[in-house]
């Protein structure tokens, strides 16, 4: 029980988040779910769209611009989602989870994460020291949306 | 009005596994709280405890984004097809990262 990602998808996410360090990046897990087990085929990189900060604060203000950015935030872009979703669907395929970056920071998520976690996604997140990927740990929120569970990750050996 | 309302994947197990839901309502308030009130799970995922939406829940009336049209005082037409489309936001414990 839990998210079975390819050698190859964990290369493609600690690269990115290396690509965008310091700033924290986000992207989709696409793939095909048979109860709690989730099966990843598909992993694409999106725009962290705190990197636009006005349209960004439109559409997920933050509390405090001062000490909150692309560093220590991520936001999907809502056309991104669907376009994303859109396509996904047109070849048999769900969107299972996100992943995200924590610069320097470990690989466990906030109360900020929890606050905007939503149920059943998987949510990936990797560390990234001084630019070097480290820990990457997969969680989902609990239905009562109190705290995260550790999801179990499984990456087979190639 | 007849509309329909397109449940995203996380919030299907509260919705009786249904991918989408066909109700009456004259306004996107309306649909959304009959939404909750037919299925009363999604409550706490779609509203604060004082009842307003959350602000990472995108709600779009067919292909616009509510908040750029009356908000939840959007009148609906028959056939008109709501989105509840999930924010996907998040982000490490806040520190001073000058250090």
């Amino acid at each position: 029980m839990g998210l079975r990602i390819s050698a190859k998808h964990e290369a493609l996410i600690r690269d990115h988040a290396a690509r965008d360090y310091p700033n924290e990046c986000c992207g989709v897990l696409l793939g095909q779910a048979n109860g709690a087990d989730k099966d990843v085929r598909e992993v694409v990189a999106l725009k962290n769209l705190r990197t636009e900060a006005d349209r960004a604060q439109e559409l997920l203000p933050l509390e405090e611009p001062g000490r909150e950015s692309e560093r220590n935030r991520f936001l999907v872009d809502p056309k991104d989602q669907i376009r994303v979703e859109k396509d996904a669907r047109a070849r048999g395929l769900d969107i299972l989870g996100y992943y995200h970056s924590h610069p320097d920071h470990p690989a466990r998520p906030s109360n900020y994460d929890r606050e905007h976690a939503w149920p059943w996604y998987s949510y990936v997140i990797l560390s990234v020291i001084g630019g070097e990927p480290r820990d990457l740990t997969c969680w989902v929120l609990t239905d009562d949306r109190s705290e995260f569970r550790p999801e179990q990750l499984d990456v087979p050996k190639p | 009005m007849s509309v329909k309302v397109i449940i995203p994947t996380p919030l299907r197990q509260y919705a009786g596994k249904k991918d989408s839901i066909d109700l009456e309502a004259k306004t996107v308030a309306e649909a959304l709280a009959e939404l909750t009130t037919q299925h009363g799970d999604l409550r706490r995922h779609l509203f604060t405890d004082d009842g307003k939406l959350r602000s990472f829940v995108n709600v779009y009336l067919n292909d616009e984004d509510i908040r750029y049209l009356q908000k939840e005082q959007t009148p609906l037409r028959d056939n008109d097809i709501l989105s509840i489309v999930p924010s996907i936001a998040g982000g490490l414990a806040l520190r001073c990262i000058c250090s």
